[in-house]
Formats: structure tokens, sequence, C-alpha cells
């Protein structure tokens, strides 16, 4: 594997982290079985993208993907908690609505940014390739993320989240409105899933309708790997460990795809992220059930 | 004070299992006053219960807090007043968090949740001494999940949580029901001491007559979704558990044959 494509995968595994980071909110700390992330990624790519070829400034464009993003998922939590639609049913219903959305926003199947400015060419320094500057960048703003989210869980209003996710009723008994706790917690997770919609978008030249298919699995791909690689039940590990388990993750894709002796092709991805998650799954419980042989 | 006036609730009205589990249910309760609650099963214990916290709404009837109507304010709304202690060592507190996050979550119980940080270094150090009056040993592991703990120190540790932020009503549902004797007759114990420290408006409901004479200061006795005995001062202080079970004899007795006169 050569250094550029080393970096690819970085740049895409960071991108892919603020997706992940989005997903563990909503599936581990919300309980949220939360799927409009497929629809809330190319829906900030979408934003993005549109408002930087109409002319605006793409930090302007990044932070509208980054706002629209959370209205998504403020209008899941609504389905869920005041329309009383099963969590799951309700984010499907939002990811199919938010397709229909996404042409509407782009007028078109796709919107390409080749010439245009965006995030990563304005800041780029002379001294810099832009394969090299990107990714650093990014781990600046993961890691800015990943702070800020680490924080905010351990205010008062971001503790009533993790509560309302753990023991709904006793959050209640404590005076937390839930349902509010539900659309604040879904509107973050969203957000961030906009946010690398946006980053997304800049970074590959362009915004597609289909460019969301599948983001939940990588997103999900990610969690999972990083708690088996950093099995942790503290914030800000478990925050460190979501990061680490999207890069892992982009890497072995472009191991897996880019080495000529296992012969695997790019219509493999779907296969190879199949295969990967499942390992993840397993490699646990087999580690439990070494360890516990030891011990007997 | 609580204030229940003619509480009615039937459940799945209209249908074959249609339960009418409250049926004009009527409870004062003055400022200070440790109440027992006893009754058989279906009752209307848990019912009663759950409609002073919110989490069952009646069909009609009201709920006074010191004057002010809670009748159709949410769990959460009424949280500011009223604290509450589980029968499920598991409910009244969040596995995930910490024990000094659990204990965060209370003592903002019904205020405004901000952006400040939960547990502050003075916090930590009033929940440790808090803790300390355990004796469990449980001010050494303030950052333990509270999952690791057992139920009876989990269930001792939400009554220390009900008591970090003042309320109008503490609610205590069989909280000692599903602990064994030695750790139930402890948190019963320390119940008796934060309730009394606190001169906290109590409301105990209990499956046992025993601890229903032993502790608090009056008994009231439910069947049938109502009120059907109710004692305190001197005449509860010479009952034993074969008076109450007597009058509860009584009582379902009468009800037995009120239906026969029904049937006939």
């Amino acid at each position: 594997m050569s250094l550029y494509t080393l970096l690819g995968a970085l740049e895409i595994g960071l991108i892919f982290s603020l997706v992940a980071l989005g997903v563990y909110i909503s599936f581990r700390l919300l309980r949220f079985p939360d799927l409009t992330v497929d629809g809330s990624f190319p829906l900030g790519g979408a934003v993005a993208a549109t408002m930087i070829a109409a002319g605006y400034d793409p930090f302007t464009a990044t932070i509208a993907a980054t706002l629209a993003g959370a209205v998504a998922g403020l209008v899941t939590g609504w389905l869920n908690v005041s329309l009383k639609i099963m969590d799951l049913l309700a984010s499907i219903l939002m990811m199919i609505a938010l397709y229909s959305i996404n042409l509407r926003v782009m007028g078109k199947p796709n919107v390409p940014l080749i010439t245009e400015p965006t995030v990563f060419n304005l800041l780029q320094p002379e001294a810099l390739a832009d394969y090299v500057f990107r990714p650093l960048l990014l781990v600046f703003v993961v890691l800015a993320v990943k702070l800020a989210l680490d924080a905010y869980f351990s205010t008062q209003s971001g503790l009533a989240i993790r509560a309302t996710g753990s023991n709904a009723r006793m959050a209640r008994a404590q005076g937390v409105n839930t349902g509010m706790a539900i659309l604040a917690g879904m509107a973050l997770s969203n957000a961030l899933v906009g946010l690398a919609g946006a980053l997304f978008a800049q970074t590959q030249g362009g915004a597609d309708i289909s460019m969301g298919v599948g983001t939940i699995v990588i997103g999900l791909a990610a969690v999972i790997v990083g708690e088996s690689l950093l099995p942790s039940r503290k914030l800000y590990l478990a925050t460190i460990a979501v990061i680490v388990g999207a890069i892992v993750y982009r890497f072995f894709i472009a191991l897996a795809l880019n080495s000529d002796f296992i012969g695997l092709q790019a219509q493999d991805l779907n296969l190879v992220t199949a295969v990967l998650v499942t390992v993840a799954l397993v490699v646990p419980r087999l580690r439990a059930h070494w360890s516990g042989k030891k011990g007997a | 004070m609580l204030k229940a006036t003619d509480l009615r609730l039937t459940f799945n009205p209209g249908t074959p299992i249609e339960t009418q589990a409250l049926r004009g249910m009527s409870l004062e309760i003055p400022t200070g006053q440790f109440v027992t609650v006893i009754g058989s099963n279906g009752a209307g214990k848990s019912t009663f219960l759950n409609a002073v916290s919110g989490e069952q709404r009646v069909d009609s009837g009201t709920i006074e807090i010191d004057g002010i109507d809670m009748t159709r304010q949410p769990v959460w709304g009424r949280a500011r007043h009223v604290a509450r202690v589980f029968q499920d060592p598991l409910a009244g507190t969040c596995e995930d968090l910490t024990i000094e996050e659990n204990m965060a979550l209370a003592k903002m119980r019904g205020e405004r949740r901000g952006f400040s940080f939960a547990v502050k270094p003075a916090l930590r150090e009033e929940f440790r001494a808090q803790l300390s009056t355990l004796g469990l040993g449980l001010e050494n592991r303030l950052s333990d999940r509270i999952g690791l703990l057992s139920g009876g120190q989990r269930q001792a540790v939400s009554l220390l949580m009900a008591a970090l932020q003042p309320s109008r009503l503490l609610l205590l549902d069989e909280h000692t029901a599903a602990l064994d004797p030695r750790t139930a007759a402890f948190v019963l114990e320390l119940t008796v001491r934060i309730v009394a420290e606190h001169k906290l408006t109590t409301m105990m409901v209990t499956h046992s007559m025993r601890q229903a004479l032993d502790v608090g200061q009056r008994t009231v006795m439910l069947h049938q979704g109502r009120v059907v005995l109710d004692v305190s001062g001197k005449e509860r202080e010479g009952l034993d558990v074969h008076h109450l079970l007597d009058m509860f004899e009584k009582v379902r007795g009468e009800k037995l044959d009120d239906d026969a006169l029904l049937l006939g």
C-alpha cells in the first residue's frame, strides 16, 4: 500500500469517525436505533455542495450542512417522542424522506465540486500537499469534536441525555424531560453526521445522491470495531475507541482492496465490511471464552 | 402535604378484562407525617403510588401537593416536589453511570439542567460525606459504575439520592421487598433515619404488616381501590399484626357478602 492510499484511508477514516461518534450517541448513549444517518450524511453533503456551487463561503456551507443534519435528527426524534412511532421505524421513515429531500436540495442527482473552494483548499498552506494536509486538518477537527463531546456529556444537561438512554424511568423521576433529551441527543448525533457528509463532499469532489448508502453500517462497524479493540465504559475512552475503530476499519478496507494477492476488487467492499463486523463481534466473545478457560 | 381526592382509574374499560384499580380513593397526608400503606394484591397500592408520582394518569379526581394541583403534571414535572424510591433496586439508578454521576442527577432533581459540569469538587465532597454515613465503604468508590454494586447497596444509594434535594413528598414503593432480610432491615433502618433527619412527608407502600406497624406514625389499608382502614396515634400503638389481619379479614368478608348479595 502506498503512502497516498494510506493517507487516503486515514482521511476517509477520520471523516467517518464523526459518523461513528454520531452513531455512538444514538445507538449507545440514547439506545435509539437510528438509521436516519443514511439520509443525513448525504443531506450534509448535498447542502454543503449546493451552497458552495452557488457561491457561498465553504465555512458557512459546512455549518449549514451541520444544522441541516441536526434538523433531520430532530424530526426523527419528534416522530418517536410526539407521534409515538417506534424508534427504528421513525428513523427509516426519515431516511426515505431524506432521499427525496436530498434530490430537491441538489436539484439533480449530483453536484460536483471540482474548481470550487472548499474548507480544505482555503486553509491549505503552500508547503503541504493536499493529500497530506486534508488528514492533518481532519485530525484537529475530530479531536476538537471528541473533546467537546466528552465535556458536554459530563455537564448536567449531557448527563440527563445519558440517563435517559440508560434508565428513562429513573431519569423522569429525577425531573428529566426525557422527550426533550431524546430530541437533543438525536439532533447532536445527526449534526455530526451532517458535518461528516459536508466534509466528505468537499474531499471527494462533490455530493451524490447515493453517497449515503450504507453509512449506518460503516458507522456501526466503526463503533463495534472500536469497542472490541478498546473495551471501556468510561466516556472519554469510549469516544477514543470509536474514532480508532473508524480509522482501523478504513485501513482494513484499504488493505483488503489494495492487496493484489487477496484478489478483492472495489465491488467486494460490502462483503468485506460484513466479514469485518462479524469478526469484530465474535473476537470479544472468543477472548472471554479463552480467558475463562485459563481461569478454570 | 399530599391531598388526593376521589381518584378513579379503570384499566381496559369496556373490555372483558376491565379492572377498576381506584374507586374513589382519597387520602390526606399532613406535612411531616410518615404513612405506611398496606393492602392485598390488586388493592390499588401501586396504582395509587403511580398516580401520585405521575406515572399513571387518573380518569378523575385531583392530586394536590402543598396546595399545587399536580393531577395533569407529567412525572418529570412533579419531580421537583416528589422524590421516589422504586421496588426494583435496579430501577432507581442508572447502571451505566458512576455513583457520583447518579448522585449528581439526583442533586438536580426538578431543577433546570444547564451546561456546567455535573460533578464539581464541592459536590463530590458532599457525596463522599453522605456515602460514608452508610458504612458500606462506598465513599471510596465514587467513580465506580453503579451497576457494579449489589441490589442492597444500590437501594441504599437511592435513598440517599432521594434526600439530596428537598422534596415535599417521599414515595417508597415496597423498596425493601426485593432485598434479603438482613439488607431489608438495614435499608428500612436507613429509611427511618433519613425521614427523621429531613422531616420528610413520606408514603411507604409495603407488603409486610409488621413493617407497616413498626415504622411511621400512621397506617392505611387499601382494598378495592379505596381506603378501608386508617389508624394512627394511640389506637395504632396497641395494634399487632393479628389485629390488622382480623380487620383485613373483616373488610374482605364484608365485601364478599356484598358481592353475594349482588349475585343473589
